[in-house]
């Protein structure tokens, strides 16, 4: 692959493939129901005692 | 537990050392592999002589493996504040050196071999421990899982220890590659590869075989900044060797292209090991210490997103009217700018968790050095894209405008959150009640603040006194300033940062007395608890 076949791809596909992903991170995160999920996960730090030694 | 297999490698791997020595192609490469040599057999006889023996037909003990692998952690926090204090001197030496230059002490100790020694101690010596050390505490906490891999996370920390000390060394015997941040050569290059990937699998395992189902977020980060950094040394450290017995290696790109690869390395360290591994402790340490969970763990999760995409793209700022095409500068430029928003989304989502228990900080310095920590955080990722605006970097550029931005983020972020976590981690890891004196922690808060500022502070004036100084014309459009002058007009300002470099590291002093005590089991008479009033800290 050369300087320039590799250019093209990376600011056409390479860009539109990093853009839908990077939006479909975004919405998924919002997505209807994720805030409880997200308090639920955020209290992981407080579990660990149950099983300290 | 009786180490055969280990054993017998290591004296196997002591005699290879020796048989480079003898056979190397050039001196330094024959002493860098005697200072192994004498590494490794140092090890042999430490492992040998661990040995165990048991009468016959009876069994070894076998090891205690239920329950968390916090052994290791212990190593770390030690090995953390040992590299720390190392780093920090070297630092003060390095400042003085260009204060006083009598103090440049040819060949090993001059400023241009002490120079890497300090920046490798503080980033990769003491930063890395910490992350090391922090990493494997967080993932078992959060996955409810002993370390995956057993001994492996030894061989992890041990292997780490050893590219260290052989970097080090190679720095003061005068071995480089002359890659900034990259500076070890071939063979040490490889080395930490198979080191980093064997953290990998450690890490990865332990998250795999995780007991909770959801991986946090302060996971996220540390794996992050593991995958990436072996991304970055992989491709950065591509290298040809002159000799297999010699130290001398060739960069497998020239010019240019060498230059962007470089600065996509320097900059992806600063991105993936100052700042992707340090937000995993951040994420974990500052809910904990706060007790409450973070602000918005949504906030965090688009944190890590933005972060991740946006900082790989930044590193061409640093060669700014250079070689490098245009078009490639102002990409790097545009994609520094923006990454202010994921730096202070990360900024406000640490600071926000503390919402509804600000009052805290009145009586707890650990939570206040978080809060430092962040604060310079904040500073330094808007200083950061500000002088990656091409009009401020052609002022900026090659003065210590960069030294003082650099340290205000190593030092304030970087060591302020070490510092805090390892203040959590001790009487944790150790089994005390509390800290030896909260009253030291707070000396060693104000001390470190306060040798930040004024490193911050002089070296904006110094950085800016240069800046001017070299694009000074005259009528007739010659230069009116040799250089000489622009080194003679900063000279109180060096003199001036090694005084806040100073703080800084007494500032360290006091926390290794304070950890030394409170690994001994004491407690302060002052800070015996008082269960009739909260009484604020000063």
């Amino acid at each position: 692959m050369n300087y320039d076949l590799f250019r093209e791809f990376a600011d056409s596909w390479g860009l539109v493939y990093l853009v839908i992903l990077f939006v479909g991170v975004i919405l998924f995160t919002f997505r209807p129901g994720s805030r409880d999920k997200a308090d639920e996960i955020a209290q992981i730090p407080f579990k660990e005692d149950e099983t300290d030694g | 537990m009786n180490n055969i297999a280990t054993v017998c490698i290591l004296g196997l791997a002591t005699f290879v050392a020796m048989m480079l020595s003898a056979l190397s192609q050039d001196s330094l490469f024959s002493a860098h592999m005697g200072i192994l040599c004498f590494i490794l057999l140092c090890t042999t006889i430490v492992f040998l002589r661990r040995f165990e023996f048991a009468p016959s037909g009876a069994a070894v003990s076998p090891p205690d493996t239920s329950g968390y692998m916090d052994e290791i952690v212990r190593y770390g926090v030690i090995a953390t504040l040992f590299w720390g204090i190392a780093g920090f001197l070297v630092g003060v030496v390095i400042a003085a050196q260009l204060a006083w230059p009598i103090l440049n002490l040819e060949p090993y100790l001059n400023f241009g071999r002490l120079r890497p020694l300090h920046t490798s101690a503080v980033i990769f010596a003491f930063g890395g421990n910490a992350l090391l050390c922090t990493s494997f505490y967080v993932v078992q906490r959060t996955c409810n899982a002993r370390l995956f891999g057993g001994d492996l996370a030894w061989f992890v920390f041990w292997g780490y220890q050893l590219f260290i000390v052989l970097a080090a060394t190679g720095y003061l015997l005068g071995i480089t590659q002359s890659k900034e941040y990259a500076e070890p050569e071939w063979y040490v290059d490889i080395w930490l590869t198979i080191v980093w990937v064997a953290y990998l699998i450690v890490f990865m395992g332990t998250i795999i075989r995780r007991r909770e189902p959801h991986i946090y977020v302060a996971n996220w980060f540390f794996l992050a900044f593991i995958v990436t950094v072996a991304m970055l040394h992989l491709v950065n450290n591509a290298a040809v060797p002159v000799s297999f017995l010699g130290v001398k290696s060739y960069s497998a790109f020239s010019g240019v292209q060498d230059a962007l690869t470089q600065w996509w390395y320097g900059h992806n360290a600063v991105g993936f090991f100052l700042t992707a591994g340090f937000l995993g402790m951040m994420y974990y340490f500052v809910p904990k210490q706060a007790e409450r969970p973070i602000f918005s763990y949504r906030l965090s999760i688009i944190h890590f997103w933005a972060l991740i995409f946006l900082y790989i793209w930044a590193g061409p700022h640093h060669l700014h009217y250079t070689a490098l095409p245009d078009w490639a500068q102002t990409l790097g430029m545009v994609f520094s700018i923006m990454l202010w928003m994921p730096s202070w989304g990360g900024m406000i989502n640490g600071l926000m968790t503390l919402q509804g228990a600000w009052d805290k900080l009145r009586t707890d310095p650990v939570l206040r050095m978080f809060v430092i920590s962040l604060a310079f955080y904040g500073m330094s990722t808007f200083e950061g894209p500000m002088m990656s605006i091409k009009s401020v970097n052609s002022l900026s550029h090659y003065t210590d405008w960069t030294i003082g931005h650099v340290h205000s983020g190593a030092l304030g972020w970087n060591g302020m959150i070490v510092f805090g976590s390892l203040y959590y981690l001790v009487p944790k890891l150790w089994g005390r009640k509390s800290l030896y004196s909260l009253k030291l922690v707070n000396w060693h808060l104000w001390l470190a603040t306060l040798g930040i500022v004024i490193y911050a502070a002089v070296m904006w004036v110094a950085g800016i006194t240069q800046g001017l100084m070299w694009r000074e014309y005259d009528d007739q459009g010659f230069l009116v300033n040799s250089f000489i002058e622009t080194v003679t007009a900063i000279h109180p300002e060096y003199v001036m940062r090694t005084f806040g470099g100073l703080l800084y590291l007494l500032g360290a002093l006091i926390m290794v007395y304070n950890v030394w005590r409170t690994i001994r089991g004491d407690v302060e008479e002052a800070d015996k608890p008082k269960l009739d009033a909260a009484i604020p800290a000063e």
